[in-house]
């Protein structure tokens, strides 16, 4: 989780200075769902993502540097340099990709699932989307064919409170996620997103359950935004959380307050994701921008 | 040689694909029905309800789905049953399929044939009866085929489930039921080749799906008048076989392209432009196109007849241009 904070805090002030580019959507604060999703996985699990897709990629084991240099447009990117920041691919280690069409990476990951049934496996699928998801037709669809197939796949709802730059409540009127699905015969569950331990348990139980075949679910985490939609986004749909608060909801500092971690095991932990950001930025400004023929190559397979 | 049909060809090539890998499934609304031309019937009782998948009406979702099954290492067969309803799953084609590999540096493939039907003629009206290649043309990423003879639907279909980009795979409803000759044997046919299928030293007319046969029409009937056609079908229009028509023009010196599209903004658009890039000084006229009015495609019979481009509008323009 501090890997995650410190990577998007850095890549919040790289934005600033024009290091990174394209559109950056952050996930401060969002650390818990990642963390408490991802680190069950295996590395065959086939996890999409969407716009905001940072921590889940650093969850599912995407190496930082490659990360980074990705959001930097360059060479050693994940992607090469080609994708960005929306749409982080790391095929080792099981993240088939994020999508900047809100969305359109749910019915992909039912896909992924069907495959691993056709073909005789265990893997799980897993897609992180957005409650501003939830409205598109693609979810209705999808979560249809999902229940309908009885598919393999975890459904994560990162569910924030606010669709781009206006909140829940402007979209549909259906407050809570898990009540959208409830005629499809999902098994669904409500939890506090920055309650790392409380996802852990939630989205273990399902995936012991899907690994055994069973399918599909829902798992809804409420969490909170920190920063706006976009870097440069000035917010100003909502009222800055008051610091009191924030103390409060921060999954990290939570985390660390449940007892569950060493106080100098935290500590720890933050320093060593500090310096490997740092590294990150290093290996990433080091590396090349892309030769310009690689669009030519990449464009259709061989 | 047999007699056959280019659906029985179609069905042929699916049978061949599934039973060759296991990999390969088919998936779409009705198709373990067989769909509504039946061009997928059989397959469910030889392969089972598991690769043979009925999907709801979600064609969203579904390509989605095939999409993703695609990136997980299996060969899907998408068949979406009107290219009209493509507009449902071009987010999907457009913004995933197309991209993937692209965006992802490589690591991802999506082996995925997308099997649809287009065309008018049948009173379908005028959200049943469009060509709307073009669209698909447009997007980097995609390879579009669009087979016109029973001949080689099935080598052609062969090709787009072996290859590992998305394919967008156009039948034809009028070409169907057609009975035609067909090799016993017939042999995979490479995408981005095209066929001369009547060769002529005045004019080249390439024309594409069920224009391929009127063009051969109009070859007919310009041979009365003297003027000998050469005609070209592309067969598939990503990636485009330029090289075969511009050298075709440059001893023609002449071209017509010809389509069931509407003209405007349609694929003989980039022919013309493709063709008088690469051979502007062999052109002895000006390159003609034939396509559809900019209308919708109307359901009553006269207004139907008359808005279908066929063999008089290759032959008018063909012979307008040795005038």
């Amino acid at each position: 989780m501090w890997r995650i904070r410190h990577f998007e805090e850095r890549v919040g002030q790289l934005k600033r200075a024009d290091e990174v580019y394209g559109l950056i959507h952050l996930s401060v604060g969002q650390e818990g769902v990642a963390a408490g999703v991802c680190t069950q996985l295996r590395d065959d699990d086939p996890v999409y993502s969407g716009h905001r897709a940072h921590g889940h990629a650093i969850a599912k084991g995407a190496p930082l540097e490659r990360v980074m240099a990705e959001l930097m447009g360059r060479d050693g990117g994940l992607c090469r340099g080609l994708g960005g920041s929306m749409h982080l691919v790391d095929v080792e280690h099981g993240l088939l990709g994020a999508t900047g069409v809100v969305g359109g990476n749910i019915p992909m990951a039912l896909g992924s699932a069907l495959a691993a049934r056709l073909a005789g496996g265990d893997q799980v699928a897993v897609v992180f989307f957005g409650d501003g998801a939830v409205q598109a037709g693609h979810f209705n669809e999808s979560v249809n064919l999902a229940s309908l197939w009885e598919l393999p796949v975890v459904l994560v709802c990162e569910n924030n409170g606010f669709a781009e730059f206006t909140p829940r409540s402007a979209h549909t009127k259906v407050e809570r996620v898990s009540d959208v699905v409830a005629p499809y015969d999902l098994t669904r569950e409500t939890v506090d997103g920055n309650d790392v331990a409380a996802v852990w348990e939630t989205f273990g139980g399902f995936l012991a359950a899907a690994r055994g075949g069973a399918g599909p679910f829902l798992l809804e985490c409420l969490t909170y935004r920190l920063r706006g939609h976009y870097e440069g986004d000035p917010a100003k749909y909502r009222e800055a959380i008051a610091d009191a608060d924030w103390q409060e909801k921060d999954p990290i500092l939570r985390l660390q307050r449940s007892g569950l971690i060493e106080a100098d095991e935290a500590a720890a932990a933050e320093q060593a994701a500090r310096d490997e950001v740092e590294e990150a930025v290093r290996f990433a400004r080091e590396s090349p921008y892309p030769a310009s023929s690689l669009s030519d190559e990449l464009t259709y397979a061989t | 040689m047999s007699r056959t049909t280019y659906l029985q060809q179609i069905n042929g090539a699916l049978f061949d694909a599934m039973r060759a890998d296991e990999r390969v499934f088919v998936i779409g609304e009705d198709v373990a029905e067989g769909g509504p031309y039946t061009a997928t019937a059989g397959l469910a009782e030889e392969f089972g309800v598991e690769r043979v998948i009925n999907t709801p009406i979600s064609e969203a979702a579904i390509s989605g789905v095939a999409i993703g099954a695609a990136q997980s290492g299996r060969r899907p067969v998408l068949e979406i049953m009107f290219i009209d309803f493509v507009t449902l799953a071009l987010d999907q084609l457009v913004n995933q399929a197309a991209k993937a590999h692209f965006m992802s540096g490589g690591q991802l493939t999506v082996p995925l044939v997308v099997r649809t039907q287009g065309g008018a003629g049948q009173r379908g009206g005028a959200q049943h009866s469009q060509s709307l290649e073009s669209w698909l043309t447009h997007i980097p990423g995609l390879k579009v085929v669009m087979p016109s003879r029973a001949a080689d639907v099935r080598g052609l279909l062969a090709s787009a489930i072996a290859d590992p980009n998305p394919v967008v795979f156009i039948e034809n409803k009028t070409l169907y039921f057609r009975r035609e000759d067909v090799p016993d044997d017939p042999e995979p046919v490479p995408i981005g080749r095209a066929n001369t299928l009547r060769e002529g030293r005045d004019v080249t007319i390439v024309a594409l799906s069920r224009l391929v046969s009127e063009g051969l029409a109009a070859a007919d009937r310009l041979a009365g008048d003297g003027v000998e056609a050469e005609v070209l079908d592309p067969r598939t229009l990503v990636p485009l076989d330029l090289e075969t028509i511009v050298e075709s023009v440059r001893r023609t010196n002449r071209l017509v392209v010809a389509h069931e599209a509407v003209e405007h903004g349609g694929f003989g658009a980039e022919v013309a432009a493709a063709v008088q890039a690469a051979a502007f000084d062999y052109l002895d006229a000006p390159i003609e196109r034939v396509g559809a009015p900019f209308t919708p495609v109307p359901l009553t019979p006269p207004l139907e007849d008359a808005y279908l481009p066929g063999a008089e509008e290759i032959y008018a323009a063909a012979l307008g241009m040795l005038g």
